[in-house]
C-alpha cells in the first residue's frame, strides 16, 4: 500500500485524536484571519513552530513544509511591501505559514488509518443525506488498490507508444489509458458483484 | 448509484493519482511547471459526467487530505490543501462537476467547439475563479492582482484543455458513458 | 443441479445464446468455444451477472434472474485477470471483503481467512500489499477470495490464460483438489482433459456435448 506522510512518534500530538486535531486546524485557520494583527499572528506562528521539536521533528521537517510555498510567500511579501508596508507583508506571510505549518503538523502526526477511521465516524450522521459509509470505504480501498495497477498499465502503454515512436504525444498515452481503465471498470464491477457485494443492501 | 458507478468513481480517482506520477514539463521562457495531474478532473468530468466525475475528484481529494502523497511531486496532506494554492485543488472537484454538466448538456451533438467550450469553461474559467479568489484572500491582494499572477499558468492549462477535448471525443466514440437523461 | 430451459440471450440485434436446454449434474464441467461463441454469457447466467432474454435458468432451487444476490454466495466466480478481481489493497482485507456480505462473527472471519491462506501457501503474505504478489499468487488470492465464502459451485472463466506454465500448473492442481462442482471456461484444452463433461459452443448453440475424449478431438477438427 502507498505509504502516508505520517512520521512515527509518541508526542501528545501523536496521541491526540484525529478529529480534535482537525477541529483545531480549522479553528486556527479561521482565527488567523479574524485577527489581522501581525504581532499576534507571529506569536501563533512561533507557537506552531514550537510544536515541531515537541513532536520530535527537526528543522529539516519544518523546511520540507515551507519549501514548496517559500517562493510564493516571498512574492506575496514583496507585493505587500510595494502596495502597503512591511507590516502588511509580515501579516500575510506569517498567517499563511502558521496555517500551512499547523495543517502539516496534523498530517505528520496522524496515521492515514486513524484519519480514515474518523472520516468513517463523521460520515455516520450523513447517512440520511444519501452518504453510504460502506460504499465510500469500498471506493477508498479501490483507489488504493488500483493506483499501482493503473500505473503499470500506463508504463506498458508508454513502452508500446515508444516502440511506435509516439513517446512525445500525451494524447497517444492518455486515450488508451482511459479506454483500458474503463474496460477494467467493467470487469471489476462484475467481480465485485460476483463476490456478493450488494450496493443496495445498506440503502443509499 | 450502482456498483459500476462506484468503480468508475474509484478508478478515475486512481487515474488522477497516476497522472501525478508523470514528470512535469517546464514551459520555455516562463519556467512554469505543467503537470499532467490537472488533466484528471477534466477527464473525469468529460468522460464520467457531472455526478460521477465530481465525486471521483472529491474521493481523490479525501485521500490527499488523509495524508497520502498523491498530488504531483509526492505532495499531500492538509498543509498543501489549505495552503496558498488550495483554491485550485478544491476547485478541481467543482471544475470536474461543471465540465460534466456541460458535456452532458451538449452530449447528443457534441462537437470539437462545444467540447472545448465545456472543458475550457469548467477547467479554466471556473477553476481560476476559485483558485484566484483563494490566493487573493490568502495574500491580501485584489482579485485582479491574483488573476494577473496566475496568467502564466494559462498556457499549460490551454494545452491540457486541448488534450482533454481530443480524449473526450475519442472516448465518446468508442466507449460512451454519458447518456443525456434530461 | 443446474437446469437450462429454452434459454436465449439477445444483445441488441445479436442472438448470443440461442435456445439452450440442458441439465448439468457432473462435478467437472468444461465449456469451450471460439471467442464470441456465447460461452462466457452461458456461465454468467449461472450467477445472475447476465439475465436471460427468454427461458429459465435454475441452479439448485434458485433462479439467478430473481435471486441473483443470494445465489452468488453459492456460485463463486473466478475471472481471467486477478488484477481486476482483487479490490482491496491488502491481502487479508481482500479476503474479508466477500465475507462481509455473509455477516459472520469476527473470529469465524479470521478462522476462514487463516485457513484459506494456509491452503494456498499465502500465510506469509497475509498483511502484504496485494499488488506486490506474483501473477500466480494473485490468481490464487482471487481463487481464495471466492472459496473463503464456501460456495457450492465455482466457475472459472479462463483462469490460466494470463499465467506462465508453472503458475498454470499450480492453478490446475488447486482446481483439481476442490470438493465443489467446477465449471471451467477455457481455451487451455489440457486443463479440462480429465473433466466429466465438455460443452462446445458455436455461434450461440451447443455444437458438442460429450466426454473430453470425444468432444475435444472433434473440437480441434472444427477449429482447424
Amino acid at each position: 500500500m502507498i505509504a502516508g506522510l505520517y512520521i512515527d512518534g509518541t508526542s501528545p500530538l501523536h496521541r491526540a485524536g484525529a478529529g480534535i486535531k482537525i477541529l483545531a486546524m480549522i479553528a486556527l485557520g479561521t482565527g488567523v484571519f479574524l485577527i489581522p494583527d501581525w504581532p499576534v499572528v507571529t506569536v501563533i506562528l512561533a507557537t506552531v513552530l514550537a510544536f515541531y521539536p515537541l513532536c520530535g521533528f527537526g528543522p529539516s521537517v519544518i523546511w520540507a513544509q515551507v519549501k514548496p510555498i517559500f517562493w510564493l510567500l516571498s512574492i506575496f511579501f514583496a507585493v505587500q511591501l510595494w502596495l502597503n508596508d512591511w507590516q502588511a507583508g509580515l501579516l500575510v506571510v506569517t498567517r499563511i505559514a502558521a496555517i500551512v505549518l499547523f495543517a502539516s503538523l496534523v498530517t505528520l502526526t496522524t496515521k492515514t488509518s486513524a484519519m480514515l477511521a474518523s472520516l468513517e465516524r463523521a460520515m455516520g450522521p450523513l447517512r440520511p443525506l444519501g452518504v453510504n459509509p460502506e460504499k465510500v470505504s469500498l471506493a477508498i480501498s479501490m483507489v488504493l488498490r488500483f493506483i499501482p495497477v493503473i500505473a503499470t498499465v500506463a508504463s506498458e502503454i508508454r513502452d508500446a507508444q515508444r516502440a511506435r515512436g509516439l513517446d512525445k504525444s500525451i494524447l497517444a498515452m492518455v486515450v488508451p489509458l482511459i479506454i483500458r481503465t474503463l474496460k477494467m471498470a467493467d470487469d471489476v464491477a462484475d467481480a465485485i458483484e460476483a463476490r456478493s457485494f450488494d450496493p443496495d443492501e445498506t440503502a443509499s | 448509484m450502482n456498483t459500476k458507478d462506484i468503480v468508475y468513481i474509484a478508478l478515475f480517482a486512481a487515474l488522477t493519482a497516476v497522472l501525478g506520477l508523470f514528470p512535469p514539463l517546464t514551459l520555455p521562457v516562463t519556467g512554469v511547471p505543467v503537470t499532467a495531474q490537472s488533466l484528471g478532473p477534466m477527464l473525469a468530468g468529460a468522460i464520467l459526467g457531472a455526478r460521477r466525475g465530481g465525486l471521483s475528484i472529491v474521493l481523490f481529494l479525501v485521500l490527499v487530505a488523509v495524508g497520502l502523497p498523491l498530488l504531483s511531486g509526492g505532495r499531500g496532506g492538509f498543509g498543501v490543501m489549505i495552503g496558498v494554492t488550495g483554491g485550485f485543488i478544491f476547485g478541481w472537484a467543482i471544475s470536474a462537476f461543471v465540465i460534466g454538466l456541460l458535456i452532458e448538456h451538449f452530449w447528443n451533438d457534441l462537437t470539437v467547439i462545444k467540447a472545448t467550450l465545456a472543458i475550457g469553461f469548467g477547467g479554466i474559467v471556473v477553476l481560476y475563479a476559485l483558485g484566484n479568489a483563494w490566493v487573493a484572500v490568502a495574500a491580501d491582494i485584489s482579485y485582479w492582482q491574483a488573476t494577473v499572477g496566475a496568467a502564466p499558468f494559462l498556457i499549460g492549462d490551454a494545452i491540457k484543455v486541448a488534450i482533454a477535448v481530443a480524449a473526450c471525443l475519442a472516448v465518446r466514440r468508442s466507449y460512451p458513458l454519458i447518456s443525456k437523461a434530461r | 443441479m443446474i437446469r437450462f430451459e429454452n434459454v436465449s440471450v439477445q444483445f441488441d440485434q445479436r442472438r448470443v445464446l440461442d435456445d439452450i436446454s440442458l441439465t448439468l449434474t457432473e462435478k467437472r464441467i468444461a465449456v469451450v468455444g471460439a471467442n464470441g461463441s456465447g460461452k462466457s454469457t452461458f456461465v454468467r447466467l449461472l450467477n445472475g451477472l447476465q439475465t436471460a432474454t427468454s427461458g429459465t435458468v435454475t441452479v439448485d432451487d434458485f433462479n439467478p434472474a430473481k435471486d441473483g444476490r443470494k445465489l452468488r454466495r453459492h456460485v463463486g466466480f473466478v475471472f481471467q485477470n486477478p488484477d481486476n478481481q482483487i479490490v482491496y489493497p491488502v491481502v487479508e482485507e481482500d479476503l474479508a471483503f466477500g465475507l462481509k456480505a455473509l455477516k459472520l462473527p469476527k473470529d469465524e472471519v479470521h478462522r476462514r481467512i487463516d485457513e484459506i491462506l494456509a491452503r494456498y501457501d499465502l500465510t506469509d503474505f497475509k498483511t502484504h500489499p496485494s499488488h506486490l504478489l506474483s501473477g500466480g499468487q494473485k490468481q490464487l488470492l482471487a481463487i481464495s477470495g471466492v472459496l473463503v465464502m464456501n460456495p457450492r459451485y465455482v466457475i472459472f472463466d479462463e483462469p490460466t490464460t494470463l499465467l506462465d506454465l508453472r503458475n498454470r500448473n499450480r492453478v490446475e492442481r488447486a482446481i483439481a483438489k476442490l470438493d465443489q462442482t467446477v465449471i471451467t471456461v477455457s481455451h487451455d484444452l489440457d486443463l479440462i482433459a480429465d473433466y466429466d463433461r465438455v460443452l462446445v459452443f458455436d455461434q450461440g448453440k451447443i455444437a458438442l456435448d460429450d466426454t473430453p475424449a470425444n468432444a475435444l478431438s472433434k473440437y480441434r477438427e472444427m477449429m482447424a
